[in-house]
């Protein structure tokens, strides 16, 4: 690999470590197009989660379908009229709402993998995004309404970046393992965010003293909502936003100098140092840039459709653990991180308490069936080899049979 | 047999500190004691004292630090700031508040049980990093021991049979991480972060599917039980004290001393111990004198996973009697923490796990002061870990070839 210092493939699924078996993997992807092993990995994760469902005494079967019609994607069958459509699209809505941050914070696992980093701190990043949003939107309240939302943006995005940027410069300079400082960045962000909006924290609200949360963020200061009814939680135009990220990073990666040199440091720091590209600055610079894609998510959320933030939110969030999958199972290219963030976002809205019928499967369950289905989603795509090993001995068997024809190789 | 003994004797004595080291050790004990003479029983009510001592041990720090002690001497400096700020801020509390916040024999006793279960998982994951394979899976292998302990305890009506079943399960989940990371040389991270969600998920879907929203008994479960060292109180002078410290602690706390004991022993006095390490630091070299390294590999890290699975069986049916969804709440990180904080070391760690212990047994009395500050008190384990990281004090070197899949040739 070390004479390869020059990125031509996307589909890349790890910089760093891989070294050994990354040649014949590197093939595999190229000819099954890195499509083949997401697919296969989501079918047998849902299949195992089927497995889970019926050994508990629930019909798999109508369990999905249920979670399916949860999601509102039923919404795209012409043949789905009436009040299932009002429903479906009130879901999909839903479903869309948290897609947008799972966009972003995959991006932020994402970008940091091509520059041979493992992100695992875009949950704290999103979380110190949110936090920033949270405390622009309630300042500054006499600002015009677009330029107010902007400032918070770009704010949260700067929070993100630094968050993120605290684990890039250590990297960078002393070399501190990125897992390690983003885990302890995630759980600080934690207590940071718990603190503020906490019993008798700075950013606590004036009008109830015992309950932990913030205040709104101004009226004005609101993302506009296109689809929906804005009292309803409608889609805001966060949705545009965050495919406008998913442009900016294949744009990024692809056609700048900047995406060149992390592509190249994640492929082979040692190779990219001897071609004369700074590896500390990269480091740092990826960093920066994935976390603000995470701070860009919680900022999104806030303004968008939260509008206040609270301690126990803080605690609960997911969103952006969930961006390792979405980046893994999307082999972090722009297209894939899309996809996965819709399945996810599908997945996760479809069987939250609010969308699923409990008639059809308890949605308490549901939910921790989702994080079983995530879970092995990304043991399979972590576990590839035995994707491509399965794969392999499938063409074997092909050739073998071919072979006395006559055509083999 | 005698040349045996003098060189054991002689081995030990080399530990002590000597010379400029000692220097620095009396400079960690000063900043140390600055903070505690503003505490009761000392109660110093000027501020002049906690600075005095936090200034001699901030010497110490500087005299062993401009003599190539290192890591210690650094620590001294810190603890001596730390000791003067904390020293000072005691002083300004009212004298009865004090009393009534540090009481020591009740902070002593609450740190070992809040050190208890970070023990159990950064000895867990002590052995697994040792050997190579980097188990961020902790947490969820802790959720999962916890779970199974409460749920086999409940069911069987044995407190035994609940330790039990949380190793077994513990030591799949940790079989899951070995299969993935081991054999399919999958990403370490990528599998530990897959094991923690996994673990919410089961850990979630069948305590809902067991026990509905009712959550577990209260009453019936039955509990490891706790050591009553009665006598104790007997020995004159500090036996009150002990016994309020020691006395009722649980079998669990006892337990992992011995535990921490036995993998020092194991880890670095016994021929186990060093190709375990071997095969940590150069699996290369281990498996050319014949050491297997996928075995090793194998039992370290489901040895790592029971391990952790003690820690959660000691929260679940030793420390609180109950389940809820997600109960280690980031324990299994601090664990982590607390195992690079020490150095992947038995004595190290466990020093850690005692430090992260108090200060959650302290955040647990600050309330008396600042609601909001005890909460932020929090979050000082992440710090310090990333400080320690850093490289600021001394830097935290991890085993060699941590994180790397081994391809035999």
């Amino acid at each position: 690999m070390s004479e390869t210092p020059e990125p031509q493939v996307p589909q890349q699924p790890t910089g760093g470590d891989y070294a050994p078996s990354n040649a014949a993997r590197m093939a595999f992807y190229q000819r099954a197009g890195g499509v083949i092993t997401p697919v296969i990995t989501t079918i047998f994760a849902f299949f195992i989660g089927g497995i889970v469902v019926a050994a508990t005494g629930h019909n798999p079967i109508s369990t999905y379908h249920g979670i399916f019609n949860g999601t509102g994607l039923n919404w795209f069958f012409p043949w789905v009229s009436g009040a299932e459509r009002i429903n479906a699209e009130f879901n999909l809505q839903q479903t869309l709402l948290v897609t947008t941050p799972l966009i972003l914070t995959g991006l932020a696992v994402a970008f940091a993998f091509r520059c041979g980093m493992f992100n695992i701190g875009g949950q704290g990043q999103y979380t110190m995004g949110a936090i920033t949003a949270v405390w622009v939107g309630t300042t500054w309240a006499s600002m015009p309404g677009i330029p107010h939302a902007f400032l918070a943006i770009v704010f949260a995005m700067l929070a993100g970046a630094l968050w993120a940027g605290i684990a890039g410069i250590l990297k960078a300079t002393v070399g501190a393992h990125e897992v390690i400082t983003t885990i302890m960045l995630n759980w600080i962000a934690y207590w940071v965010g718990t603190y503020l909006f906490g019993l008798g924290g700075p950013l606590q609200n004036d009008a109830n003293e015992s309950v932990p949360i913030s205040n709104d963020i101004v009226q004005s200061v609101k993302l506009h909502v296109w689809w929906g009814n804005a009292e309803l939680q409608g889609l805001h135009i966060g949705l545009f936003i965050a495919i406008a990220a998913l442009v900016v990073y294949w744009f990024i990666l692809n056609r700048t100098t900047l995406g060149y040199e992390v592509r190249a440091v994640g492929y082979n720091p040692e190779a990219a140092r001897y071609a004369g590209i700074n590896v500390a600055r990269n480091y740092f610079l990826a960093m920066a840039i994935a976390g603000s894609f995470a701070g860009l998510g919680g900022a999104l959320d806030i303004l968008g459709w939260q509008y206040r933030l609270g301690s126990l939110d803080i605690q609960t969030s997911q969103i952006g653990f969930i961006g390792i999958a979405v980046a893994l199972l999307g082999r972090n290219t722009a297209v894939g991180v899309g996809l996965s963030a819709l399945l996810f976002g599908a997945l996760l809205y479809g069987t939250s308490t609010r969308s699923l019928d409990p008639e059809v499967f308890p949605p308490e369950l549901a939910g921790n069936l989702t994080l079983m289905i995530q879970a092995l989603v990304l043991l399979f795509v972590g576990a590839d080899v035995l994707v491509v090993y399965v794969w392999n001995v499938r063409r074997k068997l092909r050739r073998r049979e071919a072979a006395p024809v006559g055509a083999a190789g | 047999m005698t040349a045996g003994s003098a060189t054991v004797r002689e081995s030990m004595l080399d530990r002590l500190p000597r010379g400029n080291r000692a220097v620095a050790w009396a400079g960690v004990l000063l900043g140390l004691f600055a903070f505690f003479v503003a505490l009761p029983p000392i109660t110093a009510r000027s501020p002049l004292w906690p600075v005095l001592f936090g200034l001699l041990g901030m010497f110490a720090g500087v005299w062993g630090a401009t003599r190539g002690v290192g890591r210690l001497a650094w620590g001294a400096i810190v603890l001596g700031f730390v000791g003067i700020g904390l020293g000072y801020l005691a002083t300004l509390s009212g004298d009865a508040k004090l009393d009534r916040v540090v009481v020591w024999s009740a902070l002593l006793a609450a740190m070992l049980r809040y050190a208890t279960p970070l023990t159990f998982a950064a000895l867990g994951g002590m052995f697994s990093e040792r050997s190579g394979v980097v188990n961020i899976g902790l947490e969820g292998m802790m959720l999962i021991g916890a779970f199974f302990a409460i749920l086999a305890a409940d069911k069987l009506d044995s407190w035994p049979l609940g330790i039990a079943a949380a190793l077994a399960a513990g030591g799949l989940a940790a079989l899951i991480h070995a299969f993935v990371s081991i054999s399919l040389r999958a990403d370490q991270i990528v599998s530990g972060t897959a094991i923690n969600f996994l673990a919410l998920g089961v850990t979630g879907y069948f305590f809902i599917d067991v026990y509905g929203d009712q959550g577990t008994p209260g009453e019936g479960i039955p509990r490891i039980p706790t050591v009553n060292l009665d006598f104790l109180s007997s020995i004159p002078g500090i036996g009150t004290f002990l016994e309020d410290v020691f006395g009722q602690l649980n079998l669990m706390v006892w337990l992992s001393f011995v535990f921490l004991i036995v993998s020092y022993f194991v880890m670095f006095k016994s021929p186990v111990g060093l190709r375990l390490r071997a095969v940590g630091e150069h699996p290369r070299a281990a498996d050319t004198v014949g050491i297997s390294v996928y075995t090793t590999r194998y039992v370290a890290v489901v040895i790592s996973g029971m391990l952790a699975a003690l820690g959660g069986a000691y929260l679940s049916i030793g420390f609180l009697g109950s389940f809820n969804e997600n109960m280690t709440a980031g324990r299994g990180f601090i664990a982590l923490a607390a195992l690079i904080f020490g150095n992947w070391r038995p004595l190290g760690l466990f020093g850690a796990a005692l430090l992260f212990g108090f200060s959650s047994a302290l955040a647990q009395r600050l309330p008396e002061y600042s609601t909001s500050g005890a909460v932020l008190f929090q979050a000082l384990p992440y710090v310090l870990t990333l400080i320690a990281v850093a490289g600021v004090i001394g830097r935290s070197i991890p085993p060699a070839a941590v994180g790397r899949p081994y391809v035999k040739q």
